[in-house]
């Protein structure tokens, strides 16, 4: 066995055990961190693949960005675990047949006979002057421009679906409107009244 | 090394209305920023204005020799053309529906119809969708806009619940089909359909490779399934159907059945055609679970919107059967049985929006008690509906279903024909409630309708098109043939 396939067992059995930890985490906010350590194996094996860009991305974005929203995200909301489980018991025994036998399918078709290295050999390796970025980048623009643009506007749609939802027309405080301010003039303010001061002889 | 990245811009044509009708929707989603109360309506009238143009380019597409551009991502043929008409057609249609829908609840915003738009831009991409990369994309631009839509009455707490569910499943879905693209992909080494489908035809295939193609094929029929809205994974649909806005649930129910069909036809037809004696199987199970099931539970609705979800699946089993039968003239009446099911949907729930009144739904079947007294013309349509879904002549809904089990009988399948016969009796007793309701039983509440003229006009003309298009219906099913 090469130093390759000991390294990329590590990564899959670090993969592999950090999914299951984070399902069957009690407290949400370790499931997010198990989460992240699997985001992290997956990004290891990318570089094994000589995906650096998608690995580097892949802890940019989603370890960097969204895993530490959902933490955010996770600490504010008081989420009771108790009506989560309620149903919990009830739904055991039919998911467990159903997923034991999704199991057994899997493992019988996804086998090294069908993927193992004899059948599919691992790509060649680039020397070091390869560079993964450029290579994705011209493939990006080029062959895939496409759906990198259809991608666009999955964005588009999803800022629009947020604002959408989320923001109120009725604004419930009060605002100050700067350019009356700047406008008043003194005699809209200020009323001067002339009061006469009372003489000697009156008091 | 220098030819591998090529992009041709000489080609760009052949995705002129994909392209106009992104540029539409950015111009339309700023403007509408700007514009004050009192010109809200001038977003309305550009998103048809829009439609209508991007109707008007595919129709100049239409008789286009099959061309494949964007490196084999994207194919423009008669089919794809075709479809993007009515789709367009059908929205707005739509659109005209959904107006007085919006002004009589209170949720006339410039967003519902961009989101409208963009969910078009989805079906359009995955009409002409040729690997399976833009089939997805397209699917999740269509589907992102639908959750948003069904959400946009956000102090519903059952448009909510709707939005919820149907975003959950549909991620699911969504993962499942991803699933087996990436097995299919995992085999084939190649994301377009082209590719792939030399690949299934390929009759040297290890044992192995056909396990592999096997194995992400069930997935890909999950996947697609689930969209449709097929038996067993039909759950989203009652729920999303009633929960939705009536608006909505008109539009998710008709138009993005045409995307779902239309990649149906990409992936398995087109893609995974020599393997349809595997597919086909799944299909006619799913078929024949879909038109039971479908027209068994409907009986015990209460809920129009609820009752025509199961309506809807029995029709996708109708659909799926015209699939079964692994022939070009099958394909073809189910193309013909997606447009007048779609003509149908659209009226049934016109009429369902056109009793709407200030905040109130007439989603109830009793709702249309005493409609013959209040209003004999509309009554007399919602009649026409009713008995064209439930397959009597001579409306086109009959002929639907009758070139169908034309086709599943010539393929030698006669009990599932006669199973499918039996159910669609079955299911004519739920439509004829409605018109029992509407005819012999008196109104508990005033029936008022405020609806403006040009829904009333296109809501019967849309009526009056399921008997007309009844009376030649073989000018339209040479055309739905016509395209594969």
């Amino acid at each position: 066995m090469s130093s390759e396939q000991i390294i990329f067992y590590i990564l899959s059995f670090w993969f592999i055990a950090s999914s299951l930890a984070m399902i069957f985490a009690r407290n949400a906010a370790k499931a997010v961190l198990f989460l992240v350590l699997g985001f992290f194996s997956a990004a290891s094996i990318w570089i094994l693949l000589e995906a650096e860009f998608l690995a580097i991305t892949l802890i940019l974005v989603y370890v960097g960005a969204v895993m530490v929203l959902f933490l955010f995200v996770i600490k504010m909301l008081n989420i009771d675990k108790s009506t989560m489980r309620a149903k919990f018991a009830e739904y055991l025994p039919l998911g467990l047949i159903v997923a034991l036998i999704i199991i057994a399918e899997m493992i019988l078709v996804l086998g090294s006979a069908q993927f193992g290295l004899e059948v599919m050999p691992s790509p060649a390796r680039h020397g070091a002057d390869y560079s993964n970025i450029t290579v994705l980048a011209m493939q990006l623009y080029t062959t895939y421009v496409y759906p990198f643009e259809l991608a666009a506007v999955i964005l588009l749609i999803a800022i629009i679906a947020a604002i959408t939802l989320v923001h109120k027309k009725e604004t419930t405080h009060k605002k100050q409107n700067v350019s009356e301010q700047v406008n008043v003039r003194a005699k809209d303010r200020v009323r001067l009244v002339s009061i006469v001061s009372p003489t000697k002889e009156e008091k | 090394m220098n030819n591998m990245y090529t992009f041709d811009t000489s080609t760009l044509w052949a995705a002129l209305p994909e392209i106009f009708l992104l540029s539409a929707i950015v111009v339309v989603l700023l403007l509408d920023l700007f514009l004050t109360k009192p010109f809200k309506q001038v977003t309305y009238y550009l998103t048809q204005l829009s439609l209508l143009i991007t109707a008007i380019l595919a129709f100049n597409l239409i008789g286009e020799p099959k061309t494949i551009i964007f490196s084999g991502s994207f194919v423009l043929d008669n089919m794809a053309s075709i479809f993007k008409v009515f789709m367009a057609g059908s929205t707005m249609v739509a659109l005209v529906y959904t107006r007085h829908y919006l002004t009589e609840h209170k949720l006339f915003r410039g967003e519902y119809f961009v989101l409208v738009l963009l969910s078009m831009l989805g079906m359009m991409v995955m009409v002409s969708g040729y690997s399976l990369l833009t089939l997805y994309l397209g699917l999740e631009i269509l589907s992102l806009s639908l959750y948003t839509l069904i959400a946009i009455a956000r102090e519903r707490a059952g448009a909510i619940e709707a939005a919820l569910k149907y975003f959950v499943l549909g991620a699911i879905a969504s993962g499942l089909l991803l699933y087996g693209m990436s097995m299919i992909y995992g085999i084939s080494g190649s994301i377009n359909i082209t590719d792939i489908a030399t690949f299934a035809d390929n009759s040297t295939l290890a044992s192995r490779e056909m396990l592999i193609l096997n194995f992400g094929l069930v997935f890909l029929v999950i996947g697609i399934a689930f969209k449709l809205g097929a038996v067993p994974f039909h759950m989203w649909v009652p729920d999303v159907y009633q929960g939705a806005p009536t608006s909505v649930t008109m539009f998710l129910s008709t138009v993005p059945k045409i995307a779902a069909v239309a990649m149906l036809v990409r992936i398995l037809v087109d893609g995974m055609g020599a393997m349809h004696d595997y597919w086909s199987d799944l299909f006619m199970v799913m078929a024949l679970l879909s038109i039971a099931l479908g027209s068994v539970v409907a009986l015990m609705q209460t809920n129009i919107k609820r009752m025509l979800a199961y309506s809807t699946i029995s029709h996708i089993g109708f659909i799926l059967l015209g699939f079964v039968t692994g022939v070009v003239e099958g394909y073809g009446a189910a193309v013909f049985y997606v447009l007048v099911y779609i003509l149908m949907s659209m009226a049934a729930f016109g009429m369902i929006i056109l009793l709407n009144k200030q905040g109130f739904e007439a989603d109830k079947i009793s709702d249309f008690k005493g409609l013959s007294k209040h209003s004999p013309w509309f009554a007399l349509m919602m009649l026409a509906i009713m008995l064209s879904m439930a397959g009597v002549p001579p409306f086109i809904g009959f002929y639907a279903k009758l070139f169908i089990l034309q086709q599943v009988i010539s393929a030698g399948f006669i009990t599932i024909a006669v199973i499918a016969v039996v159910f669609a009796v079955i299911s004519s007793y739920y439509y004829l409630q409605v018109v029992k309701s509407m005819y012999f039983e008196d109104s508990d509440n005033e029936i008022t309708i405020t609806a403006p003229m040009d829904m009333k006009l296109i809501l019967s003309i849309n009526a009056v098109l399921i008997l007309v298009v009844g009376l030649f219906p073989d000018f339209w099913m040479k055309l739905s043939i016509s395209i594969f």
